[in-house]
């Protein structure tokens, strides 16, 4: 295969990837590779299949046919679970946090040990746990807030703790939908520079209509347009794509 | 934060209070009859208690914890059924040596499923382990393929018909609708006169305590706090690495087993077991006990499940027609004003109250006490 040709194989591999709502094609035959410490922006105008292209990878929806490779494993033939174990992060567009707990409890709920029932029952909160926790906080600008409970939370410190919880997951893929949608000026300012910096020694599929911020931080931006890819590369060759600039940037 | 794997001081000094409520204070003030009323009261908080976790922390509304009641109850009325037929106690029978409701309706042997209920050791294992088989059965089922919310309580509800239809039409197998009556001894010893009721109360009292613990072991482990999670964001708990269904079912379990403790008690307790506390009505109605105690609240559960029988005792004695009424009347002004329960009230109106005339800070609650009333200026 060509795959095996490369210089270093793909981290996410997606071919000829459809998938079908009652006989209309959301996503259609759709496929594209994404490399090791790569930063990909997906962009798109609205109902492009963006969000679909997430929510196929993490296994929210199963796909009508294509195959989804992660690291050799396919994963439109495994369970949520065992795609997050696999090494796959995900962050929704609407913050997804639990607003019953504090904000330490959010992020040890993420804390990659004791997944399954005996596990969770047995899980005890030690030094490891608590210094990760920590760790993590102080990245996210939640130091302070921990005994807090998330739903006090604003809803720029909502996102952050989301993206913290996948943080502490420690994900080889992270995935997040629209990372700033809804923040102020200066939170987007500080979510730039949480993202740059947390993108190091990993993947990150990211879905951003702001354009500014996707200049800043993609290495590569896939344009999607009716579920399947419009144009691809750098964002100059993009930005002068005169099909993107007729669907969407040029308005 | 609570560092405790059990209880944080201020859940101590709650379930030292009930303790000296329950051990001291009631079997010093009621006379027998009463006490054993407490005892079959208590019987339902066994239910309530597994609700609180299933319900108030996992989110999931059973509408049929009267089946895994009945299940228990009848495990142990079983057993209890068969020691009261033994070959001499029922030589007026055509066939001596077997249940007396067999023999009226014509049956000759002992049916075979009935056999190994002659052994206590294998009755006690069936009354933990037929409801919590069947629990986990419809729990696979259902919560593997996503079924929730209102379709999971519509279908429990279903579940705790057919069982009561078929307990009633098996009438030779399983007493019909009078149930199982006159249980007499356990292991020879008489459950009837009053000493055997107070022992039986006490010992009642102790399960209760053991499952308040396994409760609160569940409630502080990470597991207590993912329920809780699950109930408001699902996905999120999905897609950070959970089996959702797996930690759904274990808290269905764990209610069906407290349920079927319950209902093995007050076959003990009462000394009958009937498809009356099977069906849809009592499933109802031990929703609304831990809705009226709290259903965030363990302790409250088994103050609202006395508080809610006592009141039924009393005004189904002089307003038998009433009573029914007034039962949904009280689960609706729960439901629309004191969302939290007894629990509720204590935590956000009496307990301040008394930590201002004791002159102590108010410690601060977690999320048990005043999660809905953060929320509800918002709403």
């Amino acid at each position: 295969m060509l795959v095996g040709h490369q210089p270093k194989p793909f981290l996410l591999s997606v071919e000829g990837l459809t998938v079908s709502f009652d006989g209309f094609k959301a996503v259609n035959d759709l496929s594209f590779y994404v490399e090791e410490n790569e930063i990909r922006v997906i962009i798109g105008p609205n109902g492009a299949g963006k969000t679909t292209v997430l929510d196929l990878i993490c296994g929210k929806t199963k796909a009508t046919s294509g195959l989804i490779e992660f690291r050799g494993k396919d994963l439109t033939k495994l369970k949520e679970n065992q795609i997050v174990k696999a090494g796959v992060g995900r962050k929704f567009q609407t913050p997804s946090i639990y607003d019953d707990l504090t904000v330490f409890e959010n992020l040890e709920i993420s804390y990659p040990r004791g997944r399954t029932v005996f596990g969770a029952l047995t899980f005890t909160r030690d030094a490891a746990v608590r210094d990760r926790v920590h760790e993590v906080a102080e990245m996210i600008f939640l130091k302070d807030r921990l005994d807090m409970s998330a739903a006090l939370l604003s809803h720029g410190q909502k996102q952050w703790l989301e993206i913290g919880m996948l943080l502490i997951q420690d994900p080889d893929l992270l995935m997040l939908d629209e990372p700033v949608a809804g923040m102020s000026v200066s939170e987007r300012a500080k979510t730039a520079e949480l993202l740059n910096r947390i993108i190091k020694d990993r993947s990150v599929l990211v879905i951003e209509h702001d354009m500014k911020f996707v200049e800043d931080i993609a290495h590569k931006v896939t344009v999607l347009h009716q579920g399947q890819i419009l144009s691809e590369g750098t964002m100059e060759k993009v930005k002068s794509d005169p099909k993107v600039i007729e669907v969407y940037l040029g308005h | 934060m609570n560092d405790s794997r059990f209880a944080t001081r201020s859940e101590l000094i709650g379930i030292l209070v009930l303790a000296v409520l329950l051990v001291v204070i009631l079997p010093l003030c009621l006379d027998v009859f009463r006490l054993n009323l407490v005892a079959k009261y208590l019987t339902y908080a066994f239910v309530a208690l597994g609700l609180v976790i299933c319900w108030g922390y996992g989110g999931i509304l059973s509408l049929g914890q009267g089946v895994f009641f009945g299940l228990g109850g009848y495990c142990m009325a079983m057993f209890l059924k068969l020691e009261a037929s033994s070959v001499e106690n029922t030589k007026i029978q055509s066939t001596p040596g077997i249940p007396d409701f067999m023999d009226w309706n014509q049956i000759t042997a002992l049916p075979f499923f009935w056999k190994p209920f002659h052994s206590l050791t294998f009755t006690i294992a069936a009354v933990i382990l037929v409801p919590g088989i069947f629990a986990l059965i419809i729990g696979a089922a259902m919560f593997k393929r996503r079924v929730g919310g209102t379709y999971f309580a519509i279908i429990t509800q279903a579940v705790a018909a057919i069982l009561t239809i078929l307990i009633v039409g098996q009438q030779g197998y399983t007493g019909g609708i009078n149930g199982m009556t006159d249980l007499r001894t356990l292991k020879g010893w008489d459950i009837r006169p009053d000493h055997a009721k107070v022992v039986l109360y006490f010992f009642e009292v102790g399960l209760l305590f053991a499952c308040i613990f396994i409760a609160q072991f569940v409630r502080h482990s990470k597991l207590g706090r993912i329920l809780v999670a699950m109930r408001d964001q699902e996905d999120r708990v999905r897609f950070s690495g959970y089996s959702v269904a797996n930690f759904k079912i274990f808290a269905f379990c764990i209610a069906a087993i407290f349920a079927a403790i319950g209902g093995a008690m007050f076959a003990l307790n009462v000394g009958f077991m009937s498809p009356s506390f099977v069906g849809i009505v009592p499933s109802i109605e031990m929703v609304i006990y831990t809705a009226v105690g709290g259903r965030l609240s363990i302790l409250g559960a088994v103050y609202g499940t006395i508080l809610v029988n006592f009141a039924k005792t009393s005004l189904s004695e002089s307003f038998p027609e009433l009573w029914l009424f007034g039962l949904g009347g009280l689960f609706i002004a729960v439901v629309l004003a004191f969302p939290n329960g007894l629990a509720g009230i204590w935590g956000d109106y009496v307990q301040p109250r008394i930590s201002k005339l004791i002159g102590t800070r108010k410690p601060k609650s977690d999320w048990t006490d005043n999660s809905v009333a953060d929320g509800a200026p918002a709403e």
